[in-house]
């Protein structure tokens, strides 16, 4: 898997860490909704920016800091929860959240168990709007992991850096 | 077959019932957090056969709950069902009292492998 090379690679970004959210999606989404990722080139995000309907944020502190965002159109975030929970559901229930919560934790969680670092991730949050985009901090470069399956396509953004122990 | 559910997602709690569906009747209790786990076990005198325990929830993460759960009992099987994968943090489980662990993502067969273990291993008799 290639990751075209940021033009200006501030310190401590580090594109391994990257490559650990496609071995973590394909796990996941295998595991828990018996359906392959096919995982494109991922690429720096930049404008225009994607937009999204459903989107789960996942923090990271410790020695990687960041975020995960796992974001998706409604209909394949639709898809995708009918299958995680075996039924379909309404995207206003709060147990739609959940799910999308949910499955973003189990994400960032896979992915941070092959870190080989010591990492912390937060409880996710939950974005759920037509046409929103997530912002984050300038210095992390944020890059986009385009990802297709059986139940449609979505992308993860990972905007994350290792930082030096503290003393 | 009595079961306490705890994790702050009731779609892996929905999941893990209906894991334990397969496996025959069971009653199941559900918590939200380590302090409304620690509710239902106080309202449950009569115990349960079995708990399942994430470890990140707010207000009282899953670690902390099995600490003040074997403070009072040391026999009740529990289960970590978590993210939480570093070998570290999997000492630190074993060491505060959890009997078995289980990584997300799982597959059902994998959690029904688990808990068969688990309570297998509950109900041998005590070498003398």
């Amino acid at each position: 898997m290639a990751v075209q090379s940021p033009q200006a690679s501030p310190a401590n970004f580090t594109a391994g860490l990257v490559a650990h959210f496609v071995t973590s999606v394909q796990e996941v989404f295998s595991t828990m909704l018996g359906t392959t990722v096919n995982v494109g080139s991922p690429f720096r995000k930049k404008d225009p920016v994607p937009q999204y309907d459903v989107s789960a944020v996942i923090g990271f502190s410790g020695n990687v800091v960041g975020s995960m965002v796992l974001a998706f159109a409604k209909p394949t975030a639709l898809q995708i929860v009918q299958t995680l929970t075996g039924a379909p559901m309404d995207i206003s229930s709060p147990d739609f959240a959940d799910a999308i919560g949910e499955l973003g934790n189990m994400v960032a969680g896979a992915a941070k168990k092959h870190f080989g670092l010591v990492a912390s991730i937060s409880l996710p949050s939950v974005i759920i709007g037509a046409g929103h985009s997530v912002a984050r901090q300038h210095e992390i470069p944020t890059i986009i992991i385009p990802c297709t399956t059986s139940l449609g396509s979505f992308g993860i953004e990972v905007s994350i850096k290792t930082v030096a122990p503290s003393v | 077959m009595k079961v306490l559910l705890v994790d702050d997602s009731r779609t892996m709690r929905n999941i893990q019932k209906n894991v334990l569906k397969t496996m025959g009747d069971f009653e199941a209790a559900e918590a939200g957090d380590g302090l409304e786990a620690l509710t239902a076990i106080a309202m449950n005198p009569a115990g349960f056969d079995l708990m399942l325990f994430d470890w990140n929830m707010p207000n009282m993460d899953g670690l902390t709950l099995v600490k003040k759960v074997r403070e009072k009992d040391k026999t009740t099987p529990i289960i970590m069902v978590t993210t939480e994968a570093e070998k570290v943090r999997i000492i630190d489980a074993i060491k505060a009292g959890v009997n078995n662990y289980v990584i997300k993502p799982f597959t059902p067969d994998a959690l029904v492998e688990r808990i068969k273990q688990t309570l297998d291993k509950a109900k041998a008799p005590v070498a003398v």
